[in-house]
């Protein structure tokens, strides 16, 4: 089985990333004249201090885990979906379409909606899938237009066959029975915005998870990302393989439009490509592509999310502050690379104090390198 | 003192092995030292611990008398230390200039001046008979051309003391003699050279002292002048190296694999394949001498799949599979160990057990309806482990990257040979092995043969084809010059046909 060294490592390096990225956050609140830990603890009491705002981080993780396991799926097949955006809004107009069209008891109408979203989250994915093991067009550039057409396709059919009473530039409201918010969770975490979406996100980090480690799939799906040509040469059918993986990938990500369209929010903007989709990027890479890591960091990010806009109520520090720590922990998480490679020395200084003999050792050759 | 280089006890640990334990190593200036040791003793380690790439957990490093701490490869460089490693590390879509100059490009402002720099390199050419093109793309040229170029790296850092790691390894025969020429201009400049081979002959063609590592510990430093291959084989492996193959006479039966004017058009400078036809029968190994180049890849990449043929058929079993997927060649009973091992071998980034698995992961008893079976899986590669001795820290678990590179082709080897193919196309199968391996290796393949099954073996080692095969193509300008049989020819006459003659043509 995997072993276990690996994980513990791209463990240690997310919580680097995300140590690196507070310690930048608060160099920027002392720089503007606040108290850093004043300002930490606003921030983690905004997301967490009472029931319902823990619900609201909940309900703020949710998309992003779902575009970030999107991303960290494709990402195993040696794929890069920028594309979750576009997913995501596709995935949101079919379970919005659904929502609005049919009149059904909820279970059965809420089953419809994670289908639809799921299929139309799929298809839309496979085609940029389909492009690359067809004619080697590059994913990036095909997801990035993907993107387009899926907002441009929203803008026409929102306004032309579900406009909202009042605006122009939104849906009609989905009716209660087309809604992931149930009222035993809302009242549960005392009215905060969390849904079923939750859940089923569990339910697909698990799934995931499954698929990844315990399955054929899994084991065609991850040679084919590690090594092209050798999974060619065994006889695994690589093109097919790259579809696959696009189409999970757009699945995961349409579930993640449609617990943010008819789950967090209740209709559909038009005009806007939801920031999600690419937060998903970020949440994979802190994840290190596994998907419980993704779920972790998703809820990270959802915590400071939910967070800022308390700090900002109850400090002078502005929310863009937040926002900040996000973008610096992103960017340790990316130039993880350097961590790793100097992840001998890391583990040597941690393991070699506890060790006497050693670590001293260890500080001598350290000395030494630095001459 | 007369040692430019002196390790003392030096000690390092991976996850479940001591990869060097306690080595003491001595250079001395002028002289061509050979590291000889099994596969996975720890001879690639060591280099890399002088080269810089890892620390050791234990011990010190003097060079010319004076305690220095080689933290990274650019100190190396600076203490004048170079080193060719066992898998080449060059940009392929760069120059070969452009290469050589990566790291330390000289700047004349704020411009790269690559005028100087490629001058200075056809400098270095010239002095030392290396014969390259500094504008050449490194994607365009030979492995001995690109293990060149690794070379002159080296020089142009000024580097005095020059470690090859399995240099010869990917080199063809002829090729082989120059790099000899190579090292001796170079030792005739001052400089010093740490030659990492398996091949005893070139020790003791070449080498002035060898030191030999047995399972990370030093066994002894011999003058080469003092030694035999023999005394050598046995410090080694510790135990006497039977070089003779116990083989017996083929007993073929019917044909199973059928080449008909088999056509395949020139690829990247190669010579494609012209209508070839060969037999290959069940109980027989055939062996296809040629030099590098002249179409052997294609023959390999058509029968297996990776390549569609442009003219003729190949039968399996007298059956057409030429429009067939690779997978099914493979359910078929076609296996294959690939010239390169990283590219078609395998996925480094998997476990042992993982890669083991990757032609039949599919099938019961490794999965059932899409679920793999991780207790079947370890249980299989536990067993290749053991029966082909692939040497690791974590057994089952290590990832292939972490493999000694002869580690690596035996496990390759031995997830083909386990799968008891009908027909195995066997490329270059014990590069990169020890003695002992390739023994081991060789018998296996023979009882293959003995069992029925059919062994076609593309090999440059002359050696390796005539003590193996039963019966020997000769390829040539992707045509094929003709077959012999083993038993009744000799390294003369292959190798007057492998140049072009025809059979008896120059007797
Ligand atoms: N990065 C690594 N991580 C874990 N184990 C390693 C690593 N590098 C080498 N090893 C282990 O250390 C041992 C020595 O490896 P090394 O590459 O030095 O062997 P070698 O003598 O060069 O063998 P070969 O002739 O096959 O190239 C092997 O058991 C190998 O598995
Ligand atoms: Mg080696």
């Amino acid at each position: 089985m995997k072993t276990k060294a690996r994980v513990k490592k791209d463990f240690t390096m997310s919580f680097f990333a995300i140590l690196l990225g507070m310690l930048a956050g608060s160099v920027l609140m002392a720089v503007t004249g606040n108290n850093p830990l004043e300002g930490f603890i606003y921030l983690f009491r905004g997301g967490l201090m009472n029931i319902e705002r823990i619900g609201n981080t909940l309900a703020t993780a949710t998309p992003l885990i779902f575009a970030g396991l999107s991303v960290a799926f494709a990402f195993k097949t040696g794929l890069f979906n920028i594309g979750g955006a576009g997913q995501m809004l596709i995935g949101g107009l079919c379970a919005t379409a659904i929502g609005l069209t049919f009149d059904l008891p909820k279970p059965l109408l809420l089953t419809m909606i994670v289908f639809g979203s799921l299929v139309g989250g799929a298809l839309w994915a496979s085609l940029p899938g389909l492009l690359k093991a067809r004619f080697n067009v590059h994913e990036v550039v095909s997801t990035i237009m993907m993107n387009w057409i899926a907002y441009w396709t929203v803008y026409y059919i929102v306004p032309q066959y579900f406009k909202g009473p009042f605006l122009e530039t939104e849906s009609q409201r989905i009716p209660e029975s087309a809604s992931l918010k149930v009222p035993w969770l809302t009242e549960l975490f005392n009215g905060s915005y969390i849904n079923l979406g939750i859940f089923l996100a569990i339910i697909f980090v698990v799934i995931s998870a499954l698929i990844l480690e315990r399955t054929t799939l899994g084991y065609e799906l991850k040679a084919v990302g590690y090594n092209r040509d050798a999974a060619e040469a065994a006889g695994i059918n690589v093109n097919r393989n790259i579809v696959l993986s696009m189409a999970i990938a757009g699945a995961l990500a349409g579930l993640g439009g449609a617990t943010f369209y008819v789950g967090f929010a209740s209709n559909m903007q038009i005009g806007v490509l939801p920031a999600q989709g690419f937060d998903g990027i970020a949440v994979a890479l802190l994840g290190a592509n596994s998907p419980w890591g993704v779920f972790g960091a998703a809820v990270f990010f959802g915590l400071l999310h939910t967070g800022k806009g308390f700090m900002n109520a109850m400090t002078a520090i502005p929310p863009e502050i937040a926002d900040t720590i996000i973008a610096t922990i992103i960017y340790f998480a990316a130039t993880s690379v350097l961590i790793e490679r100097n992840w001998d020395r890391i583990r040597k200084i941690n393991f070699g104090s506890l060790v006497p003999g050693k670590g001293k050792n260890t500080l001598e050759a350290e000395s030494g390198g630095d001459e | 003192m007369s040692h430019i280089v002196e390790m003392k006890s030096i000690r390092k640990e991976f996850p479940g092995v001591v990869a060097c334990d306690d080595i003491d190593f001595h250079l001395k200036k002028g002289e061509i030292h050979a590291l000889l040791g099994e596969n996975g003793a720890g001879k690639s380690t060591l280099m890399n611990i002088l080269f810089g790439l890892y620390q050791p957990d234990n011990g010190i490093i003097k060079l010319r008398g004076e305690v220095v701490n080689i933290s990274n490869p650019n100190i190396a460089n600076d203490l004048g230390i170079g080193m060719v490693h066992q898998h080449f590390k060059l940009v392929h879509n760069f120059t070969v200039t452009e290469n050589i100059i990566l790291g330390l490009e000289p700047t004349r402002g704020l411009t790269i001046d690559i005028k100087r720099a490629r001058e200075k390199i056809i400098e270095l050419s010239k002095r030392y008979n290396l014969n390259i093109n500094p504008d050449a793309k490194i994607e365009d040229v030979s492995v001995g051309m690109q293990q060149r170029v690794e070379i002159i790296k080296m020089l142009y850092r000024d580097a005095e003391i020059l470690i090859f790691d399995e240099p010869t390894a990917v080199l063809t025969p002829q090729e082989v003699q120059e790099l000899t020429k190579i090292m001796h201009s170079l030792i005739n400049e001052g400089k010093t050279i740490i030659l990492i081979t398996h091949k005893l002959r070139e020790i003791m063609s070449i080498a002035d002292r060898c030191t030999v590592i047995r399972w990370g510990k030093v066994i002894g430093t011999v003058n080469v002048s003092e030694t035999s291959e023999e005394k050598l084989a046995e410090m080694m492996v510790g135990r006497k190296v039977i070089f003779d193959l116990d083989k017996r006479a083929a007993s073929p039966a019917e044909e199973i694999l059928s080449l008909e004017s088999l056509t395949v058009e020139n690829r990247d400078g190669g010579h494609g394949l012209k209508n070839f036809s060969l037999g290959v029968k069940c109980g027989e190994i055939v062996g296809l001498a040629g030099v590098d180049g002249n179409g052997q890849a294609e023959l390999v990449e058509a029968v297996i799949g990776l390549r569609k043929p442009d003219g003729g058929k190949i039968l399996l079993h007298g059956e057409d599979i030429s429009n067939l997927s690779i997978r099914e060649r493979i359910e078929k009973g076609v296996a294959h160990i690939p010239e390169d091992r990283h590219k078609h071998g395998l996925v480094l980034d998997y476990t042992v057990q993982e890669n083991l698995v990757i032609k039949n992961y599919y099938l019961p008893p490794y999965s059932a309806r899409g679920l793999l079976n991780w207790d079947n899986i370890y249980e299989h590669a536990e067993r290749v482990i053991k029966d082909f001795d692939v040497r690791s820290g974590q057994g089952a678990d290590a990832t292939a990257r972490s493999l000694s590179g002869g580690n690596q082709q035996k496990a390759i080897v031995g997830r083909e040979i386990d799968g008891n193919p009908d027909l195995l196309v066997a490329v270059q199968p014990t590069r990169g092995l020890d003695v002992g391996a390739i023994e081991y290796i060789h018998q296996r393949l023979l009882e293959q043969r003995d069992q029925g099954k059919a062994v076609l073996l593309i090999s440059l080692e002359l050696d390796e084809i005539l003590d193996l095969s039963d019966r020997i193509a000769v390829i040539y300008n992707g045509e094929l010059v003709g077959i012999v049989n083993a038993a009744e020819t000799d390294e003369n006459e292959v190798g007057l046909m492998m140049a072009g003659g025809r059979r008896g043509a120059a007797v």
